[in-house]
């Protein structure tokens, strides 16, 4: 970079006297740079002059995913394999949960976290279970995150788990100011975590709480690594990026239920296809008391709340 | 709707005489599609295959009829309080109901349905959906109880005693998974920033 450039403010910007204080500017602006790269200790220059990943070729990507999979063999010291299965023609998912089934078990919220290599410790959890008492209805005001009886269900209450609601119309992805958030075709809303700049603004958008920040470096046991892994989905994340439900991409777009909807031992959670009228999903929006959580902040949601009884 | 006596995917624990006598069983298919030509308002999820574990049975009961052979105790159709099976506690509509209401009565290895038509065990939905007809029509297309396997394919059922104990139904509560921690309490780790 060249200060003694005339740029086009030159001697007129304000609070500045002309060029000297450009160049101080310019000074300051290298030494945050540097400063800015040195803080981001591990990164590989092929890292950091990576482009978006819906920018990418075929062969660029290839060759980052071979990068990944080396470092991840490395960190975990087991093969790992990062994926970029493609969304179905004609595949719109949606997810659907039985408000009047859920006891509150917490087995989807745990499944979650082993599935998508979720932080251990700073804790990182995608799904979060409410307890909220039958008189008062859905009052997220008072719901209880932390309940700990010694069985569920409680007399009394009902349980709501909240996870991503794939928005139709993402807040989220509005307020990204670099694009590394966007909506797929099959509606899953991901996240580029080599774009992620971690300013979050997604979190501060989210009506539901769903996006979670990497605080710290994440720390996830060799041993409960999930190695069936998604570009866009669960592959580890590193410290700094915002991470969220994707309806478990690596397994969804493989023809798989979500990893919560297997384990819940009540059968609340049902998943598929919203644009296959012969589907479960399909038959809870049509035959069910279906409800849209926050639906006047008009995100249009693919994720309901129904009542299966 | 192509529900099929399910094919059998026996759990490790049964017993072997379970295993044989359940293979034996596999050839009713065509009383157990009888059960479910109900007429489907809207139509039915597509499953190719629907395979489901094997009954739940209590260790070393089945089959009924290794005890209950006709010969060495006879039969006794009269309501009355039983000698035997005492930790089975009814508690499924117990005024109006009682053992011979579901079991049949010549063929203990067979349950029965309210017109007499003896069914397998692996059929047992089929008399839990003489009454809890909603329930019936909400679980064939996989709204009601879980399903495992493919959302765009082949899918693996239970059966409804395998979440509700036919003497006793009422899904037994559980013990919740750890909750998670309070953010007072998240302390930045290794490497972490406050
Ligand atoms: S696993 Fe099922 S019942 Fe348990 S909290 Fe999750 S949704 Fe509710
Ligand atoms: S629930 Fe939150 S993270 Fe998910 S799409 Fe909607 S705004 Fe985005």
């Amino acid at each position: 970079m060249n200060a003694s450039h005339p740029g086009p403010c030159s001697g007129s910007c304000p609070g500045g006297e002309g060029t000297p204080g450009r160049r101080e500017f310019l000074a300051a602006a290298v030494a945050g740079m540097a400063g800015a790269l040195a803080g981001c200790g591990k990164l590989s220059m092929e890292e950091f002059l990576q482009r978006n990943f819906r920018e990418l070729a075929k062969d660029e990507i290839q060759k980052i995913l071979l990068r990944l999979e080396k470092e991840y063999r490395a960190k975990f010291g087991k093969p790992v394999r990062v994926g970029i299965e493609e969304p179905m023609q004609g595949v719109v998912f949606g997810y659907a949960l039985d408000l009047s089934r859920c006891i509150g078990c917490r087995r989807c919220v745990h499944a979650c976290v082993r599935e998508n290599n979720q932080s251990r410790d700073p804790q990182i959890q995608w799904i979060r279970v409410m307890e909220m008492e039958k008189e008062l209805g859905v009052d997220v005001q008072h719901a209880n995150h932390y309940y700990d009886p010694a069985v569920v269900p409680r007399e009394g209450h009902f349980y709501m788990p909240v996870q991503c609601h794939q928005c139709r119309r993402a807040p989220c992805v509005k307020v990204c100011p670099v694009g590394a958030t966007w909506q797929e075709p099959d509606g899953i809303t991901v996240v580029d975590y080599n774009w992620c700049i971690g300013c979050r603004y997604c979190m501060a958008a989210c009506p539901y709480g769903a996006r979670h920040f990497n605080w710290g470096e994440p720390q996830l046991p060799a041993a409960e690594l999930n190695t069936e892994t998604h570009y866009l989905g669960n592959r580890p994340r590193p410290q700094g990026v915002v991470e969220k439900c994707t309806f478990c991409i690596q397994r969804t777009r493989k023809g798989l239920y979500p990893a919560c909807a297997e384990i819940c031992p009540t059968g609340s959670r049902k998943f598929g296809n919203l644009m296959d009228p012969k589907s479960e999903i399909r038959y809870v929006l049509e035959n069910k008391r279906v409800f849209l959580f926050k639906e006047d902040l008009n995100t249009k949601p693919k994720f309901y709340y129904f009542y299966g009884v | 709707m192509p529900l099929r006596t399910p094919a059998i995917a026996c759990a490790p624990r049964r017993g072997r005489r379970l295993a044989f006598l359940l293979g034996a069983l596999l050839f009713l298919p065509a009383r157990a599609q009888h059960g479910v030509k109900e007429k489907a308002e809207h139509p039915a999820p597509q499953a190719p295959e629907i395979q489901v574990p094997a009954p739940p049975f209590s260790e070393g009961v089945f089959p009924c009829s290794s005890c209950h052979d006709g010969k060495t105790m006879k039969p006794d159709p009269k309501r009355r309080e039983l000698g035997m099976h005492t930790e089975i506690e009814l508690k499924h509509g117990p005024e109006s109901r009682w053992c011979l209401d579901c079991h049949d009565l010549a063929d203990r290895d067979s349950l029965r349905l309210a017109s007499g038509e003896r069914i397998p065990f692996t059929s047992s939905y089929m008399l839990c959906g003489q009454c809890h007809g909603d329930k019936f029509r909400d679980w064939r297309v996989g709204i009601h109880g879980k399903r495992t396997g493919r959302w765009n394919g082949e899918k693996q059922y239970l059966l409804c005693v395998h979440c509700h104990n036919p003497h006793g139904p009422r899904f037994k509560p559980l013990k919740p998974m750890p909750p998670p921690v309070p953010p007072e309490k998240i302390r930045p780790s290794k490497g972490g920033r406050p």
